[in-house]
């Protein structure tokens, strides 16, 4: 657990609700929520995901702040905005679990083995090398994800994909050694680190 | 049609539903000189759509019967009907105001024989009923209809259908030669009471109303329970006409949403609730009534009413707006889909027949008023100094119940008569 997440819990008390509002993104509008449920009723994922929106809305309320923060709920999303279309009041839904899945990112709750979670982090470690996406990089990364075993099934049975990709150009085996890249790299990677040094003095995680 | 005679001591009432009524009865029984306008061939509005008022479970027909009673004795009452207000100039106290008045084709030598219905053959959708069923081309807008006089749709003009019903009348009653009559009047000030209609359900996407069949609204459930409307008081599914005893009723269908109406429209909980009534008188322990709600809004000494219906065993509530609906194909049944509040449990429930508890939006909308008037976000009239002479009454100031909508109405009459008392220099 990090300082960041010892701070906030000092900080806040156990006033969960006040803590979304202050540090989560769209946060102020969770206690707007009147708990109809269509977004829980609408979204895609059905039964397959531990907490629906309406019930991490309740649970912030309660102030279950560690069940909220580590569930895997808000990496479930989509981003259909089915529950953003169809909610009564209005709420950026969507935003709130993107939100969420952020904070809880940046106070290291997130559910380290979640599958989303872990994509989006190979994603940007992808990108941010050159400034662009190197999709076979990125593709055998997702594959080797779970082991090196089940990565090599996986590389096997996506072959011929891969060859007829290749053949009518939409891969270049060639990315395998660098790869195509952003005008300046460089530059770009300077944004990303003074970016970070801002999040960074933000929470108070200095030199990290 | 005589002469109307209008001075800037008469007031003018827009709407003949029991909000208009009301205000040009209160105000008439006053010695007010009062032109009451309907644009339907009969006055009655929405409550003579109802099949029974909650909560006392009386028949609206009765209310009405003694309204009309009170319009045919009092002298001070000018009844226009099929009449719309077009335009609407000048101030308090002096308003010149534009009528056009549809022609009916049938005069007052109408004794409501049905001679002409029975002759004609062109048929089109029962507007009393919502659509569900026919009537037609020569009607009686309903039972209850005043004046008790038939109507001939204007699209029967011209064909040989109009020759047949005015040759069927044995009282040289109808006339094909009626011409639309425009009249200028001069009114002291004016009730406004057009009233509310319900929402377009077809507009709540999800719930699919315009696509299965065994999806209807509150408003067409109400007229299927009537024993004078379209299914002479059998509550049967439109797909197949089988009775329908399990029924889902969704609550805050259209209303209190950002998409839809963001108002509360208020009747529906108690509608909904009225109407789970219904299936116990019809099938007694033999029906299943679930009622989808976010909350129950039955205030005042309806609570009551609402605790009666919660102790009904074969009534179950569950706390959920639900999200959407699809069909079964195979039975036809509509099943309802969403998770619940109180516990989150996910549902997929099918039932003969649902029930949406529509909500109410002003009859004219924004835009569309002959004059200049101040309206809420919602669209209803508002109280203010703006508006002069120009008061609401019923629901066409807000969304009310028909107990509400009448002392609304009351109030309105009070408030013009103000303003003629003014004008006519009588003011204490």
């Amino acid at each position: 657990m990090s300082d960041y997440n010892q701070q906030m819990i000092e900080q806040f008390r156990g006033n969960f609700l006040k803590e979304v509002e202050s540090n989560v993104e769209e946060g102020e509008w969770v206690k707007m929520c009147m708990q109809c449920g269509v977004c829980s009723g609408s979204c895609p994922f059905g039964p397959h995901w531990a907490h629906p929106p309406q019930e991490i809305f309740m649970m912030i309320r309660e102030g279950e702040r560690e069940q909220v923060l580590t569930s895997d709920s808000m990496w479930m999303c989509t981003s259909c905005y089915n529950c953003i279309v169809r909610c009564p009041r209005g709420l950026p839904i969507t935003h709130i679990m993107h939100g969420l899945a952020t904070y809880a990112k940046r106070l290291g709750l997130a559910p380290k083995e979640q599958p989303t979670a872990k994509f989006a982090q190979l994603f940007w470690d992808n990108l941010t090398k050159t400034g662009r996406v190197n999709e076979l990089k990125l593709g055998l990364a997702l594959y080797f994800m779970n082991g090196f075993s089940e990565g090599i099934k996986t590389s096997l049975k996506m072959k011929d994909i891969g060859l007829g990709m290749w053949k009518t150009k939409r891969l270049n085996p060639m990315e395998m050694v660098g790869g195509h890249s952003c005008k300046d790299t460089k530059g770009l990677q300077a944004i990303l680190a003074k970016a970070q040094e801002i999040e960074d003095a933000k929470i108070g995680r200095s030199g990290a | 049609m005589s002469e109307v005679i209008a001075t800037n001591q008469t007031i003018l009432v827009v709407g003949g539903g029991i909000a208009g009524m009301t205000a040009a009865l209160e105000a008439a029984e006053c010695g007010k000189q009062v032109i009451l306008v309907e644009k339907n061939p009969s006055v009655g509005g929405r409550v003579g759509q109802l099949y029974k008022y909650f909560p006392k479970l009386c028949h609206p027909k009765c209310g009405l019967e003694i309204n009309l009673r009170r319009m045919k004795a009092n002298r001070n009452l000018r009844l226009l009907t099929m009449t719309e207000v077009t335009a609407v100039t000048g101030e308090a106290g002096n308003y010149q105001v534009s009528l056009r008045t549809q022609p009916r084709y049938v005069t007052e030598n109408c004794t409501a024989c049905g001679e002409c219905a029975r002759a004609v053959e062109a048929e089109f959708d029962n507007e009393h009923n919502f659509g569900l069923g026919k009537r037609k081309g020569a009607y009686l807008p309903y039972s209850l209809a005043y004046p008790m006089r038939y109507v001939l749709d204007p699209r029967i003009i011209g064909t040989d259908d109009a020759t047949r019903a005015k040759e069927a009348c044995k009282y040289d009653a109808i006339d094909l030669d009626m011409q639309p009559q425009e009249t200028q009047i001069t009114v002291g000030a004016i009730i406004w009471a057009t009233g509310w209609r319900p929402y377009d359900a077809a507009r709540i996407q999800p719930y699919g109303y315009d696509r299965f069949a065994n999806v209807i609204t509150s408003v067409e459930f109400e007229r299927m329970a009537d024993p004078h409307g379209p299914t002479g008081g059998k509550l049967l599914r439109p797909s197949d006409g089988k009775e329908a005893k399990n029924v889902a009723f969704i609550q805050c269908a259209g209303s209190r949403d950002r998409n839809h109406l963001k108002h509360c429209s208020r009747i529906c909980c108690m509608a909904t609730l009225k109407q789970t009534t219904y299936l116990r008188d019809k099938y007694g322990d033999d029906f299943k009534a679930s009622v989808y709600y976010i909350d129950i809004r039955a205030i005042d000494r309806i609570d009551d009413f609402y605790q009666k219906v919660r102790a009904d065993e074969n009534v179950s509530f569950i706390k959920s707006k639900v999200a959407s609906i699809t069909e079964d194909r195979e039975t036809g049944n509509p099943v309802l889909n969403g998770v619940d509040t109180e516990g989150y449990h996910r549902y997929s429930n099918p039932h003969d027949l649902v029930v949406l508890a529509i909500g109410m939006e002003p009859s004219v909308p924004a835009g569309e008023f002959p004059v200049d008037v101040v309206l809420n976000e919602e669209g209803f009239v508002q109280q203010d100094e703006a508006n002069g002479a120009f008061f609401a009454a019923g629901c066409s100031s807000d969304a009310l119940d028909v107990n509400r909508a009448v002392q609304n109405a009351t109030a309105s009459a009070l408030r013009a008569i103000q303003v003629v008392n003014r004008v006519a220099g009588t003011e204490v």
